[in-house]
């Protein structure tokens, strides 16, 4: 099914989404319709233009290209399932996703991986072409986070990246590291971490037709936490 | 012993006459109060790990055990109570941040105890609820402004989703994991029973549990943790909380050693790490944002489930609730300072935030002055303790009530307010298999069902009282009402008259 989103509210258009029985779906010349594919399992989405705010939350096993730009909360709570961005994205992307993918060619803006955790099988993945504004994975509980800065801007991230992190991993690429919390322990990404890294990129490269060996290419650093139970020592018990 | 010695503040009493050797107090006790001479044999207590919780006093077979206050004293000193130099005691020897349980015990003034209810008397008589009918149920929801008819003239009926209660109590927010397996079971068949919901906290719901779908009102903090498509479309509402009456303005934070196999799955995060809820939803700063929740919220479940915001009563809380009721939400549930926890700060828990009482008068006049109070339900929280807490809180403008403490009670909290170390005694506050065994989840269950069946009678009765034979006619009715020992200002406030007046 081909939608054209000129003139849609989102309530309508997400309501023609929804009354459709066709597994995939294309919607062209969006202009910031919201909640696209929210909630969504077992479709296909092609995206043109704008979406709007929301897109893909809570999203659950659905594939969702976007040619375009994306605005904020793209894979907001996301469970299962993929997120395409041929473009760049807005803030608090990824928030508190529980596992599928997402890949941004360009760039992300603030908060993007905040409070990003992983369970069981669930392991999320947030993959940034471009670079990504501050508070990069702040509370990060667990997944993967990769900044490769493409461009070579030499600043992957903005201030206070992992902030208050206590799971998971981030991966920047390039020799320059912003000024980081003291409670992350940061290292050059050694054979293991690059073993790791290695089928993510290919996804990467894959999907946005680049030179996997070109990104390879270059030093990266991986940033995790010190500890899982960073507020262990904070409190004293109190009965009154 | 050291300087920062704090002396036992409970005494174990064992009556030698009454007592009969049996041990019973020892196996009953969670915190290893209770032990045997290893010479003598004899029963001995060490009063240093008693919480007061009153497990060894219920179950001792004679009746030979009571736990009493010390009169061990500090020198008498107004300014500073023993509370407050334990305190210091303890910060200084810890450097830690005191964290407590349960409702703040702190001695603020309880509104609900200076408003007295009104009866018929002579004109206007009494209804009694035994005879005749009386309607306490309620739907929460967005209620229609206006009569619309389609081009025939027949009525749209196209009523925004309802959460419809058999009685105007709910069960107030408790997570699996600051709260036991068997409690969660109790509560949920409990409300299945009462035809009311209970919460199902932020800790996401249990596979077991689904079946109570249309009984549960789901959660959404700020962690979203156990948040995905089945867990919102599970439940008769979801819930987004902003904010909790026992802290407002800070989150939550389950440690580790708390988060273990079935929790885990529950909450789906991994084994033994902490779940720690920010602050803030990183995705709302203002009332825009919320409504971008709220609607995704709507749209993930198709527009069938009543979205309620939970925030905590703090100064501005009229202006913030006016605010929620134009984000699209359905119902807003505002919890007062004394509400409860399983563990907050205790400057927090004690020095933040507003008493429901005023600030749920202050949003319902609020709603009503800005001619938008239909488009929103209201639910009052943060210490309903009886049926006259209820009654009163309907007056003021509440739809209908969170109970969270008072469940609890009912179940067998003594309000020992030890929540937070995980070894209650009553099996509720806890995830310790041998003490969670102890609540038998369908004796809870009765017991929930006894109280509120008794208080929706007492509610009745009220109302009979009054003359009202619907809760419709009692919402916001303040007439109803009369204030004794408040001043001008706090009548004010409440809309409420002084008694004779």
């Amino acid at each position: 099914m081909v939608i054209q989103a000129k003139n849609l509210l989102s309530p309508q258009l997400n309501e023609y989404i929804r009354a459709s029985a066709d597994r995939d779906i294309e919607v062209d010349a969006l202009f910031g319709q919201r909640y696209l594919a929210c909630g969504s399992s077992g479709r296909h989405f092609i995206l043109r233009g704008t979406p709007g705010n929301g897109l893909g939350q809570y999203l659950n096993g659905s594939t969702v290209e976007v040619y375009g730009n994306c605005q904020e909360a793209v894979g907001d709570t996301m469970n299962e399932g993929t997120i395409v961005i041929h473009g760049s994205c807005g803030d608090a992307c990824g928030y508190a996703m529980r596992g599928g993918s997402i890949f941004i060619e360009g760039n992300v803006g603030y908060r993007a991986g905040i409070h990003m955790k992983s369970y069981l099988d669930k392991a999320p993945l947030l993959v940034v072409g471009g670079t990504a504004g501050s508070f990069l994975g702040e509370y990060q509980a667990g997944g993967t986070i990769v900044v490769l800065d493409l461009d070579g801007t030499g600043t992957p991230v903005g201030n206070f990246c992992g902030m208050g992190m206590y799971g998971g991993k981030i991966f920047l690429r390039g020799d320059r590291l912003p000024a980081l919390p003291d409670r992350l322990l940061v290292r050059e990404a050694d054979a293991a971490d690059r073993a790791e890294l290695s089928p993510i990129l290919a996804q990467f490269c894959d999907r946005f037709g680049l030179d996997q060996a070109k990104v390879e290419d270059a030093p990266f650093h991986v940033l995790t936490p010190d500890s899982a139970n960073p507020y262990r020592q904070l409190y004293v018990t109190n009965i009154v | 012993m050291s300087l920062d010695y704090i002396y036992p503040p409970y005494e174990v009493v064992r009556n030698a006459q009454r007592c009969v050797d049996c041990g019973i107090c020892i196996g009953q006790c969670a915190t290893g109060v209770h032990f045997r001479d290893k010479k003598t044999g004899a029963l001995r207590a060490d009063e240093s790990k008693c919480v007061d919780c009153q497990r060894c006093v219920c179950f001792c077979p004679t009746h030979a055990l009571k736990i009493v206050p010390t009169d061990n004293a500090f020198r008498n000193n107004g300014n500073w109570p023993a509370r407050t130099i334990t305190e210091i005691y303890r910060q200084a020897a810890s450097g830690g941040v005191l964290l407590s349980s349960m409702g703040s015990s702190k001695d603020y003034p309880i509104y609900w105890d200076k408003l007295l209810i009104n009866a018929s008397q002579v004109t206007n008589p009494p209804i009694d609820p035994l005879r005749e009918p009386m309607e306490t149920r309620v739907f929460l929801g967005k209620k229609p402004t206006d009569v619309r008819r389609d081009a025939e003239g027949k009525l749209i009926c196209d009523l925004p989703p309802q959460l419809e209660l058999k009685l105007p109590i709910l069960f107030s927010a408790m997570s699996y994991g600051s709260i036991s397996y068997n409690a969660h079971a109790a509560l949920a068949q409990a409300a299945r029973d009462l035809g009311t919901c209970y919460n199902t906290g932020e800790g996401g719901l249990h596979e077991d549990f689904y079946a109570y779908g249309p009984n549960t009102i789901v959660q959404v903090a700020s962690g979203r943790f156990g948040v995905h498509t089945d867990y919102l479309n599970a439940g008769a509402a979801i819930e987004i909380k902003m904010g909790q009456g026992a802290k407002p303005g800070i989150g939550g934070h389950l440690p580790g050693k708390k988060v273990n196999g079935d929790i885990s799955r529950t909450r789906m995060i991994p084994e033994g790490a902490d779940a720690i809820s920010p602050a803030p939803h990183h995705d709302i700063y203002s009332i825009e944002d919320l409504r971008q929740l709220v609607d995704s919220l709507k749209v993930a479940t198709n527009y069938q489930k009543p979205v309620i915001v939970k925030v905590a009563a703090v100064h501005n809380i009229a202006a913030i609730a006016s605010g929620i009721a134009r984000s699209g939400a359905d119902i807003i549930a505002i919890d007062g300072m004394r509400g409860g926890t399983g563990a907050a700060p205790t400057r927090i828990r004690d020095n933040v935030g507003i008493p429901i009482e005023l600030a749920l008068a202050a949003v319902d006049q609020r709603l009503r002055d800005e001619g938008i109070r239909d488009q929103v339900s209201i639910i009052a929280g943060g210490s309903i303790r009886s049926s006259a807490d209820l009654v009163k809180a309907i007056a003021l403008g509440a739809d209908a009530v969170y109970i969270g403490t008072a469940a609890l009670l009912a179940m067998g909290c003594h309000l020992c307010r030890t929540c937070q170390s995980g070894l209650c005694s009553w099996g509720i506050a806890t995830q310790r298999e041998d003490l969670v065994a102890r609540l038998d989840p369908q004796e809870a269950r009765r017991r929930l069902v006894h109280l509120l069946t008794a208080w929706d009678h007492e509610l009745k009765e009220m109302m009979g009282g009054m003359g009202i034979n619907s809760i419709e006619a009692l919402r916001g009715n303040r007439l109803m009402l009369r204030g004794v020992g408040l001043t001008q200002k706090e009548l004010d406030i409440l809309g409420v008259r002084h008694a004779g007046e």
